[in-house]
């Protein structure tokens, strides 16, 4: 049968209007800083996998979180915290019952020189430094997780005039990156690869020196018509994904 | 209301800004002389590298001074070498990125003033015997007063509204680097919109007063443009 270009154009678009919103859609997603490395490489995999696209931003839970009460575009939210996420469900932005813990955050105390920091940690007492680079710890559950280590070896009122605080977790790394911080507490995820830390030298927290740090993620209701947001939230449970969360030091939830 | 922390936020924005304007003036009118009457080839390069931070985001200036005053950084081994210590997260090195900051809104009113005032009243000056000196002191800058108003009122609000320089180099410490505009920023993220709408609320009424006397002001006084 033969088909008027009218006729044509009508299936055409009709399948490029299909295409776009069920094939390949692109998922608008807010990522916490500390999560920023991982989420790149399960973005890059759930493309490859799903045909969808992933567009993340970077930057710290609060303001996310102050930018979607105010209609932020956002469709997928990765929090540092499950605080961030409670707040946006009793907000009535979330999509009921979607809210799950899908990493546990890992804290280090790290410096940028070889040799530095020893593994166990008995530099925070020594001294010798003149800043301690930490996340606000008002703003970032690895700032608050800084804090109650310190406060723990009974050393945060001794240190505390030596804090130097990152907005969030990136800007903390650049301080001690660039060497302006001798040393500072960071994510593992920032300075681990293949399950060392790459560069300087570091102390991995261990884990009964401060509470879990329990990363939520969410669908907003943003995303709730998107088909790649319930996707995407879907595939961050697959094995594939959670191999990469462990991959950059993190625990998995239960 | 306000909190210590917040009024501590406001007394440490003034007092970066004081000591700026201070430097700026200081720095910036030899500079703004030498531009206004110099024929050197070199003009438009010193003039371009002046009104540089008009254009840079903030950012550009803060991630260059954060990598190159720091401990491996050239200009951070420099003054370490001469015992400053290096300059992030101090008041020091709040001071010198708010200079660079702000430095055109300083040099550039100056400059456009003194270049108004022209050869006439300098060459009367000669005539009578004035000794260059004399002549700056007693001709250029009364005659060149609505230009330096200008120039402080615009360096200090400038200053005052500075904030992606600080959150790169500042560490957000109380007293010495927490100024106004990121303790308003960790307002917001803490989502406590209630303390940061009473910061927000201060500095958009001293930002408005200060703007409305510098035109009011300057209204009832020749200005630049009609010296021109």
């Amino acid at each position: 049968m033969l088909l008027t270009s009218f006729q044509r154009t009508i299936i055409i678009s009709a399948l490029l209007l299909f295409g776009q919103s069920s094939w390949s859609a692109t998922v608008l997603v807010a990522v916490a800083a500390n999560f920023s490395k991982p989420m790149t490489d399960i973005a890059a995999e759930f493309e490859k996998v799903t045909g969808h696209s992933a567009k993340l931003s970077f930057g710290s839970s609060g303001k996310f979180v102050a930018q979607m009460e105010n209609g932020g575009p956002f469709e997928v939210f990765l929090s540092a915290d499950e605080k961030g996420p409670e707040k946006l469900e009793q907000a009535d932005l979330t999509v009921p019952n979607t809210r799950f813990v899908y990493a546990l955050g890992k804290l280090v105390l790290w410096s940028s020189k070889p040799g530095y920091v020893d593994d166990q940690g008995k530099i925070l007492t020594t001294g010798g430094y003149k800043h301690l680079a930490l996340a606000d710890p008002k703003l970032a559950p690895y700032g608050a997780a800084a804090v109650e280590v310190l406060k723990k070896m009974k050393l945060f009122d001794k240190l505390s005039p030596l804090f130097v605080q990152g907005e969030n977790i990136a800007q903390t790394y650049q301080f001690i990156s660039t060497a302006n911080a001798e040393l500072g507490f960071v994510a593992l995820s920032q300075v681990i690869e293949n399950g060392k830390i790459a560069n300087g030298s570091g102390w991995i927290i261990p884990d009964n020196q401060y509470a879990p740090i329990r990363q939520g993620a969410v669908l907003m209701k943003k995303g709730a018509e998107n088909p790649a947001a319930p996707a995407l939230i879907n595939y961050l449970k697959s094995a594939p994904a959670l191999a990469i969360i462990k991959k950059y030091g993190y625990d998995l939830a239960n | 209301m306000l909190a210590t922390a917040d009024l501590d936020a406001l007394f440490l924005t003034f007092k970066v800004a004081s000591i700026s304007t201070i430097l700026m003036l200081l720095f910036g009118t030899p500079l703004a002389w030498w531009l206004a009457r110099t024929t050197c080839p070199w003009k438009g390069f010193i003039n371009a590298i002046v009104a540089l931070p008009l254009v840079l985001p903030p950012t550009v200036l803060g991630f260059y001074l954060l990598v190159f005053m720091g401990p491996v950084g050239l200009i951070g081994e420099l003054t370490t070498w001469v015992g400053l210590g290096t300059l992030p997260f101090t008041f020091a090195g709040l001071v010198v990125a708010s200079v660079l900051y702000s430095m055109p809104f300083v040099v550039q009113p100056l400059q456009a003033a003194f270049t108004s005032i022209g050869e006439h009243p300098l060459e009367a000056a000669a005539t009578l015997r004035a000794s260059p000196l004399d002549t700056f002191f007693s001709v250029v800058i009364p005659l060149a007063k609505p230009g330096f108003l200008t120039a402080t009122i615009l360096g200090f609000t400038h200053t005052v509204g500075e904030f992606g320089v600080v959150l790169m180099i500042g560490g957000n410490i109380p007293d010495k680097t927490r100024v106004v505009s990121v303790q308003i920023y960790n307002h917001v993220e803490a989502l406590e919109y209630n303390e940061a709408h009473w910061l927000a609320g201060c500095l958009l009424l001293f930002s408005f007063t200060v703007l409305l006397i510098l035109y009011t002001v300057l209204k009832t006084q020749p200005n630049v443009q009609q010296l021109k």
